[in-house]
């Protein structure tokens, strides 16, 4: 592989990275508001949080439709080998995906009161298994999965993806997006309720700070390939102890009522626990748990050619500007406190 | 059972499920367009009244797309990881210029349409609803071209041995510009807009039929059958059009169409028919020389028979020939309609039209399954080809992935969809039935019902 197509390469494998860091920042709250609903008791409380969100969470979910997109597009043998190996389990995500598509819209069309209670829970369930499930992927790559001499997949096609190491890493997914969420909540509501999912906040944070901890063990122990990069360039090191900070920092902005800073500081923390990530699992991007060192499946081995790197290059160097210009200016007009009207949801 | 009968089988099934609904979105974003322009420039509020009806309409119809829309992007990796190896360089790339010019776009600007009637004027709003339009009209052209690529592959060349052979890009522009694309992106494009304004009229006739919301009914009435006539003519035009491409590039899956076992001077075509595959025989009422004449121009030459070809290339020939020919017959039955439509109108009431308006009410199923039948034609009839000429079907096929495990998929994906399909039919009726006006009345049981929830509070 020459300079020039690796560093294609790499720049693609930024652009993937970027986009998973986009799609947990985004729809991250969205599945956190989601995995909260039903703390909510009333209706008016429940479609405050479903407006709330209702604008922008089709839009944040279409990072998801991006980063898998570019996973086929940039690194096609690695989009093959991922999907038809963790069949089953995808095959639920999908579920819980088309669910929690439809139930705003279902719910908010008739006010009888068992229909919204349905759609409720739904819509809770949906958004904690895609929350779980998005985690237990990473979680995977991070372990590793079964792989033969030939990359193809030799492991069970339910129990391996239910790895002890892959659910710890899913919990921590969902404890993120409880919090995240929450403090997207502080931001758009005001009053009473308002002061109430302020609380929320303390009790979301230590929920995080826990599993974090746990993961981060678990980590160091089992997982130990994750911190070889670290080991190697200890200046890394300075992104975990500035995620610490950050997320120490949450309650403080919190306490000064800066909602918009500490919202801010949890996208941070998202990206860059996905940085380290991105960090540990390099240059693999499907891991194999068996012999690890012939099996994975590299980028430089997953990679497509320098022509489609390149064509793919234009695309997103034309797109993306009106990506980001056109998603900032959507945020920002729907900036400031939720009111229901007339045409809310 | 094997898991390649079961992926195709629930291939067809997710794909057919997904694609009631972006016909209706594209055609009936066009609608909005047109819908929201007329109020705007003539500041008339039953413009307004007819925007916020079916814009609720609109927003149901998006999230079911959206919902089984996210089922495809996984469809070819979980089952068929062999072709997304092997198209994966070409295939994936129209897919993230999908994503990235199209999804966003719409996704994006749904947001606004659906809450930001507050938030921004009408002429921010009017935008917003345009680019919505513009989005699913961009989904539309990138999946196009994707599916065309596999019909007639062009811009690429084949590289590596055994499993790792694969197909690259050579020519990017030549990749999207195939042969078939652009064909069939505007017949793709206008059975959207047929889908749409036929779904508008079956509406407005209802009320006209009912006596219901008369001022509204025909305003949608007139816009939907301009839309509608327009749709269904030049539908003609490039349905002609496209059947000569097929002839052109996939003259085999055009001999399958219609049953053309031999090669004869001139080529007939059949209006109906039944196809014995044994006695390589079509038992129906034929059209001399008519096929000859669509496809040449000319009553000379012959069309190629599938005698032509080694039966192991034939697509299953008893199944494209009826989904073939009921796709021209639901034309018809559009073109019928749009035609006592016209009648209708050109009387002074149109609501007295009582028979034309039954018509109307169901016409909404016609473009439906015309847009069912003709990808049926198309897909089956590319087969035994997943790319035309370069990997065969069940070279494309996931090699880890067990019978059980599709069924177990197929099962569960049939059941979720018949669920939430009847609950969006009841959804959609309901609305409907509600009418335009209902608005403040069901604003008020919201409100009732918080009232008494709120008095609840401690």
């Amino acid at each position: 592989m020459s300079a020039l197509e690796y560093g294609f390469m790499i720049f693609w494998y930024i652009i993937i990275i970027a986009s998973v860091i986009c799609y947990a920042m985004l729809d991250g709250f969205d599945l956190g508001v989601g995995a909260l609903h039903l703390f909510a008791s009333k209706d008016e409380e429940r479609r405050i949080f479903l407006n709330a969100i209702g604008p922008v969470w089709d839009g944040n979910e279409v990072w998801f439709v991006i980063l898998i997109g570019g996973l086929f597009a940039g690194f096609p043998l690695a989009y093959a080998t991922l999907l038809s190996a963790f069949y089953i389990p995808l095959t639920c995500l999908i579920f819980a995906l088309i669910f929690r598509a439809v139930a705003i819209e279902f719910r908010s069309k008739t006010p009888m009161r068992w229909w919204r209670n349905l759609w409720d829970i739904l819509f809770f369930l949906a958004s904690v298994a895609i929350a779980l499930a998005v985690g237990m992927a990473l979680g995977n790559l991070i372990q590793g999965i079964p792989l033969d001499q030939n990359h193809d997949y030799a492991g069970h096609f339910v129990l391996t993806f239910f790895r002890p190491y892959a659910l710890l890493v899913g919990i921590l997914t969902l404890s993120l997006f409880c919090m995240h969420g929450t403090i997207y909540l502080v931001m758009k509501t005001e009053g009473d309720l308002q002061n109430r999912i302020i609380a929320w906040v303390r009790p979301a944070m230590v929920f995080f700070i826990m599993t974090y901890a746990i993961t981060t063990v678990c980590t160091l122990i089992y997982q130990g390939h994750m911190v070889n990069h670290i080991r190697e360039r200890p200046f890394l090191l300075l992104i975990a102890l500035g995620n610490m900070f950050i997320i120490a920092d949450i309650p403080r902005e919190i306490h000064k009522k800066r909602y918009g800073t500490a919202f801010l500081c949890s996208c941070l923390n998202i990206a860059l626990l996905l940085v380290l990530f991105a960090i540990g699992t390099f240059p693999d991007v499907i891991r194999s748990s068996i012999q690890p060192e012939t099996n994975s499946i590299s980028l430089v081995a997953a990679s497509a050619s320098l022509k489609t790197l390149k064509v793919l290059t234009v695309i997103v160097a034309i797109g993306l500007p009106f990506v980001f210009g056109y998603g900032f200016f959507i945020y920002r007009l729907f900036r400031g406190k939720v009111k229901l009207d007339k045409m809310s949801y | 059972m094997d898991a390649l009968f079961l992926s195709r089988l629930q291939f067809g099934l997710n794909i057919s499920f997904h694609y009631l609904f972006p016909p209706l979105s594209i055609g009936l974003g066009l609608m909005l367009v047109i819908m929201e322009g007329a109020y705007l420039c003539t500041k008339n509020p039953v413009y307004e009244r007819i925007t916020h009806f079916w814009v609720k309409i609109f927003a149901l119809i998006f999230a079911m797309g959206v919902g089984t829309g996210l089922v495809q992007i996984f469809g070819f990796g979980t089952n068929w990881a062999a072709f997304s190896r092997f198209v994966g360089d070409v295939f994936g790339s129209i897919l993230g210029a999908e994503g990235i010019f199209a999804f966003f776009l719409e996704s994006g600007f749904l947001g606004l349409l659906l809450f930001g009637w507050h938030r921004v004027g009408p002429k921010t709003h009017f935008f917003s609803t345009v680019m919505v339009a513009l989005g699913a009209h961009f989904s539309a052209l990138w999946i196009v071209i994707a599916n065309s690529w596999m019909q007639t592959p062009a811009g690429h060349a084949i590289v590596g041995e055994g499993a790792a052979r694969h197909a690259v890009i050579e020519n990017f522009w030549q990749v999207l510009n195939n042969p078939s694309s652009v064909n069939r992106l505007c017949h793709v494009i206008l059975a959207a807009w047929l889908t749409g304004a036929f779904l508008v009229l079956s509406v407005s006739a209802y009320y006209l039929l009912k006596k219901r919301h008369l001022d509204f009914a025909t305003r949608c009435f007139k816009i939907a059958m301009v839309v509608a006539v327009i749709g269904v003519l030049l539908q003609g035009v490039s349905g002609d059009s496209t059947g000569r491409e097929v002839a052109r590039n996939q003259p085999i899956k055009l001999a399958a169409f219609e049953g053309v076992y031999e090669t004869t001077t001139p080529t007939g075509m059949y209006v109906g028919g039944y196809v014995n595959a044994k006695e390589k025989k079509v038992y129906g009422l034929p059209l001399p020389g008519l096929l000859s004449f669509l496809v040449y121009h000319n009553f000379r030459e012959p069309v190629a028979g599938l005698d032509q070809f080694p039966p192991e290339l034939w697509p299953n020939v008893k199944i494209v020939f009826q989904t073939y020919h009921g796709m021209i017959f639901m034309w018809g039955l559009m073109f019928l309609g749009v035609i006592f439509g016209l009648v209708a109108w050109s009387r002074k009431k149109i609501m007295d039209s009582k028979w034309t308006l039954r018509f109307l009410v169901i016409a909404v199923l016609f473009p439906e399954i015309a847009n069912q039948l003709g990808w049926d034609s198309a897909e089956m009839g590319r087969q035994p080809w997943a790319v035309h000429g370069l990997l065969l079907t069940k070279e494309g096929v996931s090699p880890n992935i067990q019978p059980g495990q599709v069924i177990f998929s197929l099962v569960l994906f049939s059941l979720i969809y018949l669920l939430i399909f009847i609950m969006f039919i009841y959804l959609l009726d309901r609305k409907i039935k509600q009418g335009p006006d209902v608005g403040e009345a069901e604003e008020y049981q919201h409100q009732a019902y918080n009232v008494s929830t709120l008095n609840e509070r401690p």
